[in-house]
């Protein structure tokens, strides 16, 4: 069948099962809109939590991100996944025994404070916004690539199917569609993957591949066969460092911290029963993550090797060692069509050259060839996912799957984010700041009203990015990381701390680290007003700023302890709270009020 | 007040348990995959030099294997403390 035909049917059917979804698990109370009633159980609230956390970003972007920076994208794969050890022991639990709706409100209750609270508001719609305007790019870019279908109208479709399931079903709705999500996902990541390792190793565990020798008889492991093909091209060595140390630790904890402290992932552990399944399911969650962060490096390197002796075919130098442009595959072709792939021939010998022209090492040996710099002079990172069933020669319906795969994996995260921005809303400022007499029939419409908001902003925000669209690793991981864990942290595990501690150390966490974003990425992302350059030289001991939400969640931290030692203690009654969110016993099935 | 020195003593152990796992979690990630990588990279684990290994495999594995013994050894301290849930 046409590959075309074929991934409408699939994405069609994908779509129709999650408004079926939709129909089935509708909410009739806040409870069910906020927290699916705390009736999840603890396996499938993993599973959804893996579809909310993993974003277009996981399943497009990461491998070619791990392709193109070897040994340093580990900082991703271990960020993003040691945060839910953190969140497994430090926060779930006892926020799912306080037994409330929202991240805000926990901070709100704790600090005794409407002031903390808002600060908390502020902090989360930024942080999901920022995140939230990327998932819906790549909803309009994974209809763009395989349906052909307009950009903006790709972006209105996926707008149409979360606000179905979204606002009738709000947190249930979201639940239930994100396992199938989950489902479409990782069946459509792993596939490919399992193919690839079979074909360059003959083990069909991508985890087990990327550690094996290679299936060409040679015997040389894959590892120690890329890091020799890159490097005689002038890059480095794939299975080498090259940050610094410091950056990588700080920026590994700050993208760990980060995680822990997004509300959307936080909320997911208010959907179970007990304080025991929110640790329990922390793990499961994580089971499933896993299974996706761990193929992605077999991916990643599988992908890049692949590439590369597509194009070098013979000995680095050799006059026929280069693939004839004319000759070239069908993918390649494909590709280069949708701009992701680009080759220039400058040096005019109808043949691709692709090695590293900026290094100097290199260059002599570059001249002596004949070569006139790098012609691969777009490769998009995104096409080690994209174009990898094509690569590995595998069927029609294997590309039609990525491709709702693909969508899955953006639509299952922004409906999670939609809803933490909704709840926060309705939940934080309307009937916790502007009407708290509001009745429960008026909070469940105003909440469905925040959710449709929330959703045509994202959606035109999604089709006119702005400048911070981009930051998300900056910007959300920043600000969850400088804000919002460090108070939930304190919160729990502080009985001393604080209304004045906690809002000066959020205040202090969150100006610092958006003033050291700023500076090297200008005010408000407006180009051209950074204070310096986005480059090591500039940055404070070589710290990028998407590395500081660590260092700004320390000062958090200092700026908290000593104002609350130098105020007056807070109320008995909170430190009540403190030590009853402390032991599992007495948690309420579900809260309403 | 029994009840009370209970809790503290619960609290205790799970601060405890924590610190442990705690400890692991930054042995396998930000030991072994960052600041000990090069000298780790010196010993093979199949085609894998092991610091890279730590650094995009082993440090996952590890933290799912953590979350399950630490939510494992507090099923079993609410019991212990009297404190789970019914």
């Amino acid at each position: 069948m046409e590959l075309q035909t074929l991934t409408y049917i699939v994405v069609g059917a994908t779509f129709a099962l999650y408004i079926g979804i939709a129909f089935w698990s509708r909410a009739s109370t806040t409870g069910e809109f906020y927290v699916a009633g705390t009736g999840i159980h603890p396996i499938a609230n993993g599973m959804a939590t893996a579809a909310d956390w993993m974003s277009a970003a996981s399943f497009i972007s990461m491998a070619g991100l791990i392709a193109f920076l070897g040994y340093d994208a580990s900082v991703y794969l271990m960020g993003w996944t040691g945060g839910y050890v953190l969140l497994a022991l430090l926060l779930a639990p006892y926020l799912r025994k306080f037994g409330k709706f929202t991240v805000p409100e926990f901070i709100g209750d704790r600090f005794y404070s409407k002031g903390a609270r808002l600060v908390a508001v502020v902090c989360l719609i930024v942080a999901s916004i920022t995140y939230v305007i990327g998932q819906m790019k790549g909803v309009g870019v994974a209809f763009g690539r395989f349906l052909e279908v307009p950009f903006e109208i790709g972006v209105l479709v996926g707008m149409g199917i979360v606000f179905i399931y979204a606002v009738m079903g709000g947190m249930k709705g979201i639940t239930y569609t994100q396992i199938a999500q989950y489902c479409v996902l990782i069946f459509a990541y792993t596939v490919p993957a399992i193919f690839i390792a079979l074909n360059l190793t003959g083990n069909p565990i991508p985890q087990l591949g990327l550690g094996s020798s290679m299936a060409d008889g040679s015997g040389v492991a894959l590892l120690d066969k890329l890091d020799m093909v890159v490097t005689d091209l002038g890059f480095a060595a794939y299975t080498a460092q090259k940050g610094t140390t410091l950056n990588i630790f700080l920026l590994t904890l700050s993208l760990m911290i980060g995680t822990a402290g997004l509300p959307h992932v936080i909320v997911r552990f208010f959907t179970v029963p007990k304080v025991a399944d929110a640790r329990i399911s922390a793990g499961w969650a994580l089971v499933f993550i896993a299974i996706l962060y761990t193929t992605a490096p077999a991916v990643g390197a599988m992908a890049r090797l692949n590439l590369m002796n597509t194009i070098q075919t013979g000995d680095v130098g050799a006059a026929d060692g280069n693939l004839v442009y004319a000759e070239r595959p069908d993918w390649f072709k494909n590709w280069e069509t949708t701009g992701l792939l680009k080759f220039e021939d400058k040096n005019g010998d109808g043949r691709i050259q692709y090695y590293n022209d900026k290094s100097e090492a290199f260059a002599a040996k570059a001249a002596s060839f004949g070569w006139k710099g790098n012609e691969m002079v777009k490769v998009d990172r995104d096409i080690m996912v994209l174009a990898n069933p094509e690569i590995a020669k595998l069927p029609n319906w294997v590309i039609a799957l990525v491709a709702a795969g693909g969508l899955a994996a953006a639509l299952s995260t922004a409906a999670g984010l939609l809803l933490a921005i909704s709840s926060a809303i309705s939940h934080d400022v309307i009937k916790g700041m502007i009407a708290p007499n509001i009745s429960e029939k008026r909070e469940l419409l105003a909440s469905r009203l925040a959710m449709a908001g929330a959703i045509v902003v994202a959606g035109y925000l999604g089709m006119n990015p702005p400048g911070f669209a981009a930051q998300v690793v900056a910007l959300a991981f920043g600000l969850a990381a400088s804000s919002i864990f460090p108070a939930l942290m304190m919160g729990i595990f502080n009985k001393k701390m604080n209304r004045e501690g906690a809002i000066v150390g959020m205040l202090t966490g969150l100006t610092s680290t958006l003033v050291y974003i700023f500076w090297f990425k200008g005010w408000f992302f407006f180009p051209g007003t950074e204070m310096a350059a986005n480059t090591p030289d500039n940055w404070f001991m070589g710290i990028s700023p998407e590395a500081f939400g660590a260092v700004g969640a320390l000062l958090n931290f200092v700026a908290a302890t000593f104002v609350s030692k130098v105020t007056a203690a807070p109320p008995e009654h909170i430190q009540h709270l403190v030590e009853d969110i402390r032991v599992p016993k007495g948690a309420e099935a579900a809260v309403e009020h | 007040m029994s009840e009370q020195k209970s809790r503290q003593d619960y609290w205790k152990a799970n601060l405890k348990l924590m610190a442990l796992c705690l400890g692991i979690w930054f042995v396998v990630s930000y030991l072994f995959g960052i600041i000990l990588v090069h000298q780790l990279n010196a010993i093979s684990l199949g085609g894998y030099q092991l610091g890279f290994w730590f650094a995009q495999q082993g440090s996952i594995y590890v933290f799912v294997v953590l979350i399950f013994f630490y939510a494992w050894r507090m099923n079993k301290l609410d019991r212990q403390f009297d404190v789970h849930e019914d």
